[in-house]
């Protein structure tokens, strides 16, 4: 198996994911990646109206360097890292995205319909990704953490409110995906 | 200088995972959201399992940092409707952009450009939630 080439399969990539989080555990800090959207709000000046982004949000900017470090390392390995292609897709999963006008399931890595450059100039497309972003930064901050605070981090140290944020994750992501996705695309 | 180094690196690991596992991949959370592979549920069950051990070890033996600090790791405040009506909110989203705020970062520097418009609209809704926070059942 080629790891640098080749996609890796789930017991490379969950463990992959611990190690992450042994070495920020390790280095004093805590693996959570949804605090950087409030502390981008609070380098804005949020908290000159609005308590909640009233704090040291200097003591968090070591959170960005590694948001920064994630988008290098996602350059370098959709660019230098992926020449074996991706994983593949279920079968049923590729014919009903297929018929629901969703190409590309175990060919690409992303749907080229919402997330090629030129999905840009879609306004449908546009409108979906800002209600998903819109969803995902007041969603995380609600529950006080992502998949990685809550799933991750949360899980790990045994948090009842983790387990519950993540009974939450699966209710609204398969309402999305079952529900209303379906009526979406 | 040097911890920036170390976050920055850890940061790297984070983000080439991401893409080589696949757990930023749009498809792969659509297809686990249908129960149809057991993909990303071993990458998350593998990765608390091992997170556990990590955690608990820490606590138990009282484990130091690189920087021989003790290690804090913070509880999580002790709420459930925030945690249940927000992880829902948080659900919707992640499933229709198949994008966590981790995997966003790591996306638009893979060249995924659309992700733009999700972290901005993320930023606005984490502001939004701030604003309206004391209005909020938790």
């Amino acid at each position: 198996m080629d790891l640098f080439s080749a996609p890796w399969p789930w017991y490379i990539g969950g463990p992959a994911i611990a190690v992450v989080l042994f070495l920020l555990l390790f280095a004093e800090k805590n693996f959570g990646m949804s605090s950087n959207l409030r502390t981008l709000c609070a380098m804005a000046g949020a908290g000159k109206k609005t308590a909640f982004f009233n704090y040291e949000w200097k003591n968090y900017r070591w959170n960005l360097v590694v948001a920064l470090g994630a988008a290098t390392g996602g350059f370098f390995a959709a660019n230098y890292m992926s020449s074996d292609g991706v994983g593949a897709i279920h079968q049923d999963v590729v014919v009903q995205l297929n018929s629901m006008g969703v190409e590309g399931a175990g060919e690409d890595f992303m749907p080229n319909a919402f997330f090629s450059n030129d999905a840009l100039s879609n306004p449908k497309t546009l409108a979906l990704l800002a209600l998903g972003g819109f969803l995902i930064g007041f969603g995380t901050r609600y529950a006080g953490g992502c998949t990685s605070g809550h799933a991750i981090s949360g899980l790990s140290n045994l948090q009842l409110p983790s387990l519950i944020a993540v009974i939450g994750f699966f209710i609204g992501g398969l309402l999305m995906n079952h529900f209303i996705l379906p009526y979406l695309l | 200088m040097k911890r920036v180094a170390l976050y920055f690196s850890i940061g790297i690991l984070f983000g080439i995972t991401m893409i080589k596992s696949e757990a930023a991949s749009w498809f792969r959370i659509y297809e686990m959201f249908q129960f149809k592979s057991f993909h990303m549920y071993g990458i998350i069950g593998s990765a608390v399992t091992l997170g556990v051990l990590i955690t608990q070890s820490i606590k138990r033996f009282k484990l130091r940092s690189f920087f021989g600090e003790p290690i804090e790791i913070p509880s999580k405040a002790k709420l459930v409707k925030a945690p249940l009506f927000g992880g829902i909110v948080f659900g919707l989203g992640w499933a229709l952009t198949g994008a966590c705020p981790g995997p966003i970062y790591v996306l638009i520097g893979a060249g995924y450009f659309p992700l733009l418009v999700v972290l901005v609209f993320a930023i606005l809704g984490t502001y939004c939630y701030g604003v309206l926070k004391p209005r909020l059942p938790h």
